[in-house]
């Protein structure tokens, strides 16, 4: 279950460097498909992988390549997703700054799969610092022939640019990337079209995130079947996830999918138990969009089996007992924590960065966010609880992106989980006036 | 031809069209609201999520129903559709929240607003609306803004339809942000000052579906219901000189574009026929403007008594006690 794919070389010195991955069979698998194998045999096998989206959504990523409209006379783009910025999620920073090859090299190869010859790679305007390890790599990357024009002397040609957002968090969701990209104010786009009928420029667009493109050139090595035969099921292959929150060695892992959560925790090859030898209260499994829940359920389902890091194995129970997989950003929190504070601060997220276009998320966002704030200092009323959840119904599905959803969904599961303590918060005014109240459980 | 359903009213559509205009094909009571989207303006709609629908068959070749209410004004008819509108207690129920979610934070201020009477969020809560509001937090308020010497920009009352920014954007060359910040914090931002000195800039107030933007030479001159709508004409070098004049025996309060049932512009006026020809000397009169809209507009003649309501006392409202 230690199974290293994307991570196998991070210590090796200067592994940052075109010469050291190169050394290390780095570019490998361009090599390969530019010579052996036809677009469609590299389409093939990632389908074969069972690779899915690490982005957040989980969708087949083979599936989505198939999706691109080849008949079009435009010219096709591929995205790098680089724009983490989900509370919780830090993978895909971890990657570029230690291994930019390996997402320029998975780059290079989708390019080819899709019949790319300009790719972008839209990066969080807050990671400045990681344009620059960016470009210093795509500069070794042209000087040793693998990108630009008839690259390795197959005729094939490709141009990889960096593109720097400016700090929203909306700009991640695909569309409202691509509007960002194409110099316009970053609202998602309304559905129909999709990218890959009408994406960048109004071409057939592929959107994928930095962990699905930097696994493509591992695939292509050790070929599609292998590695569905990693990881579990439907969930097949390696996943890193980003754990931080009151745990003992907080970091980015790389698992095998299929992981005992409780294994992840405690184990001292990943989490290390929970920090100061307190109490597990609650964990957000994929990022603070999926669902929130209480130690119980994230140990074991409700029918009383263990859970897995997988997507299916985390969805178990829908969103009464489940959550999801999501990104991967893995947050737990201990006895010590307020979860209606926390409700309210991720909240307060959501509605700082809803974009505003649709009425129930730029409404409903805020008017969440200041009865929960109302809530946590002192001023809730009874009847709060039941019109959060209200609104957080009416928000979910009706709105242009999924924003929107990510929004409710903590609101509603921290309600379903936790009641207790949003009925002690209004009860109790005098306790949690007291700005640092910490866990109610003290208390009762 | 694709063929669609709508409420169980079959009809057959050319291929691109989009299930609302399939349903004003229809017409009636099926037709879904739309508080965004205005046909003339290209890429307008799919924001204020009004025109909510349920498709619970997708085509022919797909009988699967879509896993969430879709934006009837830009989702395509596909051949064979069902959709579901006011059949729908899903829908109506969604739409319930969108009028709520609309008002929050509106001002209300509709007895000294000067959209009241033609305002389509007034029709849009009076038909779905609560009556009453669950909000109990400050509504956020903005400063009212000039935009140029005859239009009033009054953000409190925005709900953020961008109708005003594509009209900017498509009468003067390519001018895509008009909105600044983000969120409930949105406004509609400066950017669209600089077309005020375009010649069709006016017609922002005939597409704002609230009183976010009025005509300042109208302001609180008169309630709408007390004016007639006429059909006027002149010979305009800049226009088609088609427009609508809003009268009071012989003088003109005000002068708009001649709006259709959906309250659509048939024709955008220009500034000058708009702004500067108030005098009935300036335009020919066709006749009186038949408006063809449920709004509190079209009220002003009485065509039949209201039984009169009468308050009961208070004992007698009481639930009989066990
Ligand atoms: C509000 C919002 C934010 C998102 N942020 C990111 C992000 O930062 N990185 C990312 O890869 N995907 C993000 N996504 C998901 C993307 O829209 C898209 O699904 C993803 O990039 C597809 O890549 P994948 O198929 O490789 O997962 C976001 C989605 C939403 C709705
Ligand atoms: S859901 Fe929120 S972020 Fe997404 S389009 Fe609507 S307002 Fe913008
Ligand atoms: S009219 Fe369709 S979303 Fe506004």
């Amino acid at each position: 279950m230690d199974r290293q794919i994307l991570l196998e070389h991070i210590a090796v010195p200067g592994i940052e460097t075109f010469d050291v991955f190169r050394s290390k069979g780095g570019y490998n698998a361009v090599a390969k498909v530019l010579k052996e194998l036809s677009s469609e045999d590299v389409v093939a096998e990632i389908k074969k992988s069972g690779l899915r989206g690490r982005g957040g959504a989980g969708f087949p990523t083979g599936l989505k390549w198939s999706f691109i409209d080849k008949k079009s006379s435009k010219p096709k783009y591929l995205v790098c997703n680089a724009d983490e910025s989900e509370p919780g999620t830090f993978k895909d920073r971890y990657l570029m700054e230690h291994l930019p090859h390996q997402l320029i090299e998975g780059m290079i190869v989708s390019s080819y799969a899709l019949g790319v010859n300009t790719a972008y790679i839209y990066v969080r305007g807050e990671f400045k610092y990681i344009i620059g390890i960016l470009n210093k790599a795509l500069r070794e990357t042209y000087s040793n022939g693998f990108l630009g024009n008839n690259i390795l002397g197959t005729g094939y040609n490709l141009d990889i640019h960096v593109h720097p957002g400016a700090g929203a968090y909306i700009c991640g969701e695909e569309t409202a990337l691509l509007e960002s990209l194409e110099g316009k104010r970053g609202n998602p786009r309304i559905k129909p079209p999709f990218p890959a009928s009408k994406g960048l420029y109004d071409s057939p667009t592929v959107v994928n995130n930095v962990e699905t493109l930097a696994v493509v050139g591992p695939i292509i090595n050790m070929g599609g079947e292998k590695y569905a035969s990693i990881g579990l099921g439907k969930s097949s292959g390696t996943k890193l996830i980003s754990a931080c929150g009151n745990i003992n060695k907080p970091g980015v892992f790389e698992i095998e999918m299929g992981l005992p959560v409780e294994e992840f925790i405690y184990s001292q090859k990943y989490c290390g138990g929970i920090s100061n030898n307190k109490k597990m209260k609650a964990v957000i499994p994929g990022g603070s969009s999926v669902p929130i829940l209480p130690a119980n359920l994230i140990l074991k389902t409700a029918k009383g089996i263990p859970r897995l890091l997988t997507y299916e194995s985390l969805s178990e129970g829908g969103f009464e007992t489940g959550t999801m997989l999501g990104s991967g950003g893995f947050i737990v929190y201990d006895e010590d924590t307020c979860i209606v504070r926390n409700t309210w601060n991720l909240t307060r997220f959501y509605h700082h960065e809803s974009c505003g276009q649709c009425s129930p998320c730029r409404e409903g966002t805020g008017w969440m966010e200041k009865v929960l704030h109302r809530i946590e200092t002192g001023e809730g009323r009874s009847h709060d609880m039941d019109l959060l959840v209200s609104i957080a119904s009416k928000i979910e599905g009706n709105t242009i992106c999924p924003l929107g959803d990510a929004a409710a969904w903590p609101v509603a599961s921290a309600i379903r989980h936790f009641r207790n303590e949003f009925e002690f918060h209004v009860a109790h005014p005098e306790i949690v006036k007291i700005k640092d109240h910490g866990s109610i459980e003290k208390y009762t | 031809m694709l063929k669609i359903t709508i409420d169980n009213i079959t009809t057959e559509v050319e291929e691109g069209t989009t299930i609302l205009q399939a349903a004003r094909k229809i017409g009636g009571k099926i037709v879904p609201p739309a508080m965004c989207y205005y046909s003339k303006l290209k890429g307008s709609g799919g924001k204020c999520r009004s025109c909510l629908v349920k498709v619970s068959r997708n085509s022919t070749v797909d009988s699967k129903p879509t896993s969430k209410l879709v934006a009837s004004c830009s989702t395509p008819v596909q051949d064979g559709m069902i959709v579901q509108n006011i059949t729908s207690p899903e829908v109506l129920e969604a739409r319930k929240a969108i009028v709520e979610f609309l008002l929050i934070n509106h001002p209300l201020d509709c007895p000294v607003c000067d959209q009241a009477g033609e305002c389509d969020l007034q029709d849009l809560s009076f038909e779905h609306g609560l009556e009453t509001t669950r909000y109990e937090e400050e509504r956020r308020e903005f400063n009212q803004i000039d935009i140029g010497e005859n239009i009033k920009l009054h953000m409190n009352r925005c709900i953020l339809c961008y109708r005003c920014v594509y009209v900017a954007d498509q009468l003067t060359e390519k001018r895509v942000h008009g909105v600044l910040f983000r969120g409930d914090a949105s406004e509609i931002g400066t950017y669209i000052g600089n077309v005020v000195d375009n010649d069709f800039s006016g017609n922002v107030i005939d597409v704002c579906p609230v009183g976010a933007l009025t005509d300042k030479t109208f302001r609180f001159k008169s309630r709408v219901w007390f004016v007639n709508p006429m059909n006027v004409h002149r010979s305009c070098t800049k226009c088609s000189g088609k427009a609508a004049a809003w009268m009071f025996g012989d003088e003109i309060y005000r002068i708009t574009g001649r709006k259709d049932k959906y309250g659509e512009l048939e024709e955008f006026i220009c500034n000058e026929c708009r702004f500067d020809k108030k005098d009935k000397k300036d335009w020919v009169i066709e006749g009186p403007r038949k408006i063809d809209r449920h709004s509190v507009i079209s009220q002003n003649h009485y065509e039949k008594i209201v039984k009169q309501s009468i308050i009961k006392p208070l004992e007698e409202r009481t639930e009989p006690q066990e």
